[in-house]
């Protein structure tokens, strides 16, 4: 699957994760998160995007996470809903 | 060497004037204790006390180089009097101070670049939040700041742990011979109970006050004979920053799930009753407790003995309703608590002392049936942390939390059992406050978990049918939704001591990480 445009989901409300997906630049799943709870869910979070995408068949894209302590559904419906919108 | 807890004091760890104890569990002192003598300056009958000259205030105090100053916080973050001393004796170049306040609010922010400069090394506070505490937590501080609970605090400046040599009492009016009142002036604050202490035991007493008026400045709450000089400023505070606007009774519904539950467990715990007490706090969810006890009390037709603590209009209400016969109150959180305490006479001032000191002839707390406490953390033995927040930055700190907790017959933490994906449920807390032996229940929304230490309310709930858990299965609900975190990094660096109420070491607090 291929990343067109860009778009987003997600607010910046608590509890929720805001996401804005974009074409890569042929860098392969270029992720950039900001967390308020970096320290303890940061690579957990990472991984949780990953994994989204990637069973989505998404090999090229640039993807901005903003995170106001979302839990892992949350994350998976928001990654998956940017992605669709920018299809 | 570790306390009983397990928490690591390290031997490094000192404090001024005195041993090192570390907390070995709530103990019930059997030996008397001294209080400290008091230096008393002998007034001159012919020579007044008022002063217009900041400077002049703080040289006639006779502060040196390596003192401990004081102020109180009932001004809380609309306080000018910590900033306006401060800025003065920066410029008189006196080094090496420590401040004593009662607690330190957003608005003292210009005290992080005192304690860059050198000119504060030290700080004692039994809460701190905002920049200072930010910049303790990052190791800008020289030594350790101390942190104690209200009660604790009253205790160390009454037998001299904690030494006071100039007590600065922000005054919102005062009288030429130094009479304190603080429901009056343009700065009224209502009740000064943390001040008391500083007033009663410091070497040099100086009422900083923007309303001087005619003697006597009745109704008196701390009198001439403990204040040296009176101080006449513009403005001691901001009204603003005073007094917060009447906090309103939650409509989350996660809240008013822990408030609907918080009260089967009163309710079970046989305490709801003629002539029982109850202190709660001023956030939202808490005065949902407030409200739904308000609805039994009225059904059962309950009167109540008094509501304690800091006070709010919704405790105001509830007694002008009748529910309760007094409130004990040692600080004032709105307007409509100073309107209540200046025209009700069972709206009563009480000390830090009175309220929570462990060592005195008898504190409030110790006859308070039901408290309601909150929490940042709490581990599987209900220690609770309310000091750092999970980052191990300093938030907050005991004040009364850990006094009321030993002292009540039924303390409830309660928390949502997961804030922003960080779980209320840990396996270690990052500060120990409160020492869990004195924590009786855990409320959350998803359910209700009793200390072990407490079957006899174990044993309470179930004849009532209130669903109990153990504190595990809480914290293993949490995880199934949020999964487990990391533990966070902090560097090897002590930047604050946590003092039990007794004045035994309960934990520390090591500088973050990565500044």
């Amino acid at each position: 699957m291929k990343i067109n445009k860009v778009a987003r989901a997600g607010t910046m409300e608590s509890s929720d994760i805001f996401i804005m997906v974009q074409p890569g630049d042929n860098q392969g799943l270029d992720i950039r998160l900001s967390s308020v709870v970096i320290d303890q869910y940061g690579n957990h979070i990472r991984n949780v995007i990953m994994e989204t995408l990637k069973s989505m068949n998404i090999e090229d894209i640039e993807l901005t996470a903003n995170d106001r302590g979302a839990l892992d559904y949350t994350i998976r419906s928001r990654v998956e809903t940017a992605v669709k919108r920018a299809l | 060497m570790k306390n009983i807890l397990g928490r690591e004091i390290p031997d490094s760890v000192t404090l001024p004037n005195r041993q090192i104890r570390l907390f070995s569990g709530v103990q019930v002192r059997h030996e008397d204790v001294v209080k400290k003598s008091v230096k008393t300056r002998v007034a001159d009958p012919t020579e007044g006390k008022v002063i217009h000259d900041i400077k002049k205030a703080i040289e006639k105090s006779g502060l040196k180089d390596g003192m401990t100053i004081s102020f109180h916080h009932h001004l809380r973050n609309g306080d000018y009097v910590m900033n306006l001393i401060m800025a003065e004796i920066a410029e008189m170049g006196i080094k090496d101070l420590s401040i004593a306040a009662s607690s330190i609010f957003p608005i003292q922010a210009p005290l992080v670049k005192h304690m860059e400069s050198g000119t504060v090394t030290g700080v004692y506070a039994a809460y701190m939040s905002g920049p200072v505490a930010k910049a303790i937590s990052e190791g800008k501080l020289k030594n350790p700041a101390v942190m104690h609970t209200h009660g604790g605090r009253s205790r160390a400046i009454e037998c001299g742990d904690l030494k006071i040599d100039v007590a600065f009492i922000g005054a919102p009016t005062c009288d030429p011979m130094g009479n304190i009142n603080g429901t009056e002036g343009k700065s009224a604050c209502g009740s000064l109970g943390y001040a008391n202490s500083d007033a009663l035991y410091a070497d040099r007493v100086i009422a900083v006050t923007d309303n001087l008026v005619v003697y006597p400045a009745c109704p008196i709450e701390i009198t001439q004979e403990y204040v040296d000089y009176v101080l006449v400023v513009d403005s001691i505070g901001d009204p603003k920053g005073i007094v917060s606007g009447t906090t309103q009774i939650t409509k989350d519904p996660v809240g008013l799930k822990i408030a609907k539950n918080t009260i089967r467990v009163i309710e079970a715990s046989g305490l709801l009753k003629e002539g029982m007490s109850f202190q709660t706090g001023a956030g939202g969810t808490s005065l949902a407790v407030a409200s739904y006890l308000k609805d039994i009390m009225k059904e059962k037709r309950i009167t109540g003995s008094f509501m304690s603590g800091g006070i709010t209009g919704y405790l105001v209400d509830m007694l002008d309703e009748g529910l309760f016969k007094c409130i004990m109150d040692v600080q004032c959180f709105d307007l409509s608590a100073i309107d209540s305490l200046k025209r009700n006479k069972n709206h009563q001032i009480m000390s830090a002392s009175m309220y929570g000191n462990p060592h005195n002839k008898g504190a409030l707390v110790n006859v308070l049936d039901i408290v309601i406490l909150g929490a940042t953390e709490i581990d599987l033995n209900f220690n609770v942390n309310v000091t750092t927040d999970s980052n191990g930055y300093i938030m907050g700190g005991s004040g009364g939390h850990s006094d009321t907790a030993a002292g009540a017959k039924l303390s409830i933490v309660v928390s949502q059992l997961f804030k922003g994906r960080l779980p209320a449920v840990v396996d270690e807390v990052t500060t120990v406050s409160t020492p869990g032996e004195t924590v009786d229940v855990l409320v959350t929304e998803r359910g209700i978990a009793i200390n072990p230490l407490r079957q006899d309310l174990i044993e309470k709930m179930k004849k009532h049918n209130v669903p109990v858990m153990t504190i595990k299965e809480l914290q293993d609900v949490a995880e199934k939704m949020i999964g487990k975190p990391e533990k966070i990094q902090r560097s090897d660096k002590i930047v604050s001591v946590v003092e039990y109420r007794d004045g035994t070491i309960i934990d520390v607090v090591y500088q973050v990480k990565d500044q």
